[in-house]
């Protein structure tokens, strides 16, 4: 099952589930057809369309809502954070293309600040799901929840077979002693391919898939910390704000002390082109990853 | 509408506005704006919600001006919505009566003060009670310089897209924006021909008239367009000694221009006001 046949299909069972997109149907082409009056295209409106999805969970529905992952996040980040966030209404977002999966498009399209600005909405949910497979997994849980909640929509096939999704729980691929990947998104199946390169040279490694960023999976960051002699966080995200920022204030609230290395983008946006390319400029493909973690190894 | 209910409004009016003018005593309010959207209020409340319908079927008055709450809570006040001691609780923060609305208060439909939310967020509902073939009526009230804000053009625009004709507009023209005339910064006229142009069923009406309020409600068409009811109002109005002046925007009063104040709103008297201005541009 895809992403779309989940929702037509919860859309269907559920009156209360209405999708709404910015003019952005690649993930939605068939739901006009499926959901009729239920599937609303505002057009290219995205502060109008989070007033709207607002309005309509006003009535008792569960909006379902999709734009590109910076449109989305930050042309409407002041109605998510004034009609969304203040009454704490059910507004599913999700976002297109976040991170890296923009590819091509350039800085416009990156939504690498995305988890760190949502995150900062009081009672807003933080998703970010390592493949397909895994986003389905997750949604049913997501969406029924009563919390708003931001998707990191992340539409690519995974090699690895997850475990079921336990809500606000990561999914600990392995523990080790020598050090523990982080990872959140569309990197999980890199970092998975890393972690056996590192095995190889003889390393004992730990891989966390984070799912869920807010809330975050703090005993599972804490264990890895008191596990493991490093972590390290990967992300495609600035690196203020992600998961660097959580893990530090997790272990800070836990009043502990542990080597992080943050791989992330810095503070600078990624320089665009095929995804393969834009990996491996970036040094986010599993060998470039493992060049960078073997300097602490 | 009959003489006596038109009588009836207006003394209403006349209590809603001293409910305004004291909320301006021990830390101030928007008196100007506030001022400006009285009849608005009590016409919606008095004529256009149907209080007496429940849950999905409900009718909904929502207040994008924020600012201009004051007039709401007096409104409430008189239509026994909210005990009338309350508004001594203003900027309390034992309570929350505060500058801007929010859903603490029983009849507030949803929080405002960023300008420029309400009309999408009352599309969205208005799209609802279409889905559900309902006949509630949706109204949310402008302000004319928060038509500076593209969201609201941009929802006019969807809103027009998906036909809601249940949707009404009302915008509280009283020329101002905070310390300046919207005509001197960003003009606006002429506004009917550009909610016309955006595809609404446009009227303009003195805002202050009751009779004017009841011919434009009755001439909301249900033809598949957005109805906008542009109301040319007063900021200020009731009260000479403040009324259109740029710098009567927010006011703090004392307690003895309180009392002038509530003299001049009978035509007892001019006031003599001492307090500062307060400007923001």
């Amino acid at each position: 099952m895809n992403y779309e046949q989940l929702l037509i299909e919860t859309a269907l069972a559920d009156e209360r589930i209405v999708v709404m997109t910015a003019e952005n149907r690649a993930l939605v082409r068939n739901a006009p057809a499926a959901l009729k009056g239920r599937f609303i295209d505002t057009g290219i409106t995205e502060q109008t369309m989070i007033g709207m999805a607002a309005g309509l969970a006003l009535r008792g529905r569960i909006p379902v809502v999709h734009a590109l992952a910076p449109f989305l996040t930050m042309r409407a980040y002041e109605f998510i954070r004034t009609d969304v966030g203040i009454p704490h209404l059910p507004v599913k977002l999700s976002g297109y293309i976040p991170g890296f999966l923009s590819d091509g498009n350039g800085p416009t399209h990156q939504a690498i600040e995305d988890v760190g600005i949502m995150r900062g909405i009081p009672g807003m949910e933080v998703y970010a799901p390592a493949d397909e497979a895994d986003l389905v997994g997750m949604l049913p849980a997501i969406w029924s929840s009563p919390a708003p909640a931001y998707v990191r929509i992340n539409h690519k096939a995974g090699s690895y077979v997850h475990m079921p999704y336990v809500p606000g729980k990561a999914e600990i691929v392995s523990k080790g002693r020598d050090i523990t990947l982080l990872v959140y998104g569309f990197l999980f199946e890199n970092a998975l391919r890393a972690k056996g390169l590192l095995e190889a040279e003889g390393l004992s490694v730990g891989l966390i898939n984070m799912r869920s960023l807010k809330p975050v999976d703090e005993a599972a960051i804490v264990e890895a910390a008191r596990g493991s002699e490093r972590l390290v966080t990967i992300e495609d995200h600035f690196q203020t704000g992600g998961l660097y920022s959580i893990v530090a204030e997790v272990l800070l609230r836990h009043r502990m002390m542990a080597n992080v290395t943050p791989l992330s983008l810095g503070e600078r946006w990624f320089k665009p082109g095929l995804l393969g390319q834009v990996l491996e400029t970036e040094g986010f493909t599993p060998e470039k990853l493992v060049e960078k973690i073997m300097i602490y190894a | 509408m009959k003489k006596i209910e038109l009588e009836e409004l207006q003394e209403t009016a006349v209590k809603v506005r001293e409910h305004v003018i004291k909320m301006t005593a021990d830390g101030g309010c928007f008196i100007g704006a506030s001022l400006s959207c009285v009849e608005l209020m009590v016409y919606g409340y008095a004529r256009v919600i149907r209080r007496d319908r429940v849950d999905l079927h409900r009718d909904y008055l929502f207040l994008s001006k924020g600012h201009d709450v004051p007039a709401l809570y007096g409104t409430f006040v008189e239509m026994g919505l909210l005990a009338p001691e309350r508004l001594g609780n203003h900027l309390s923060t034992a309570d929350s009566i505060y500058w801007h609305p929010n859903r603490n208060i029983p009849g507030v439909e949803f929080h405002s003060g960023s300008l420029g939310h309400l009309p999408g967020v009352a599309a969205g509902v208005a799209l609802d009670c279409k889905l559900r073939g309902g006949d509630n009526r949706v109204v949310v009230i402008t302000g004319d310089g928060e038509l500076n804000e593209g969201s609201v053009w941009e929802t006019v625009l969807v809103a027009n897209a998906y036909g809601l004709d249940n949707l009404t507009i009302v915008v509280d023209r009283n020329q101002f924006q905070a310390n300046i005339r919207t005509e001197d910064l960003i003009p606006l006229e002429p506004l009917e021909d550009k909610f016309t142009a955006f595809g609404c069923n446009v009227q303009r009406i003195d805002g202050h008239d009751f009779a004017a309020l009841e011919q434009a409600f009755t001439c909301v068409a249900d033809g598949g367009k957005v109805n906008v009811i542009i109301a040319d109002t007063v900021r200020g109005k009731g009260l000479p000694s403040i009324e259109a002046r740029a710098d009567r925007w927010f006011c703090s009063f004392t307690a003895a221009e309180v009392g002038q104040l509530l003299q001049e709103l009978h035509g007892n008297l001019k006031a003599t006001i001492q307090s500062e201005t307060q400007v923001v541009r």
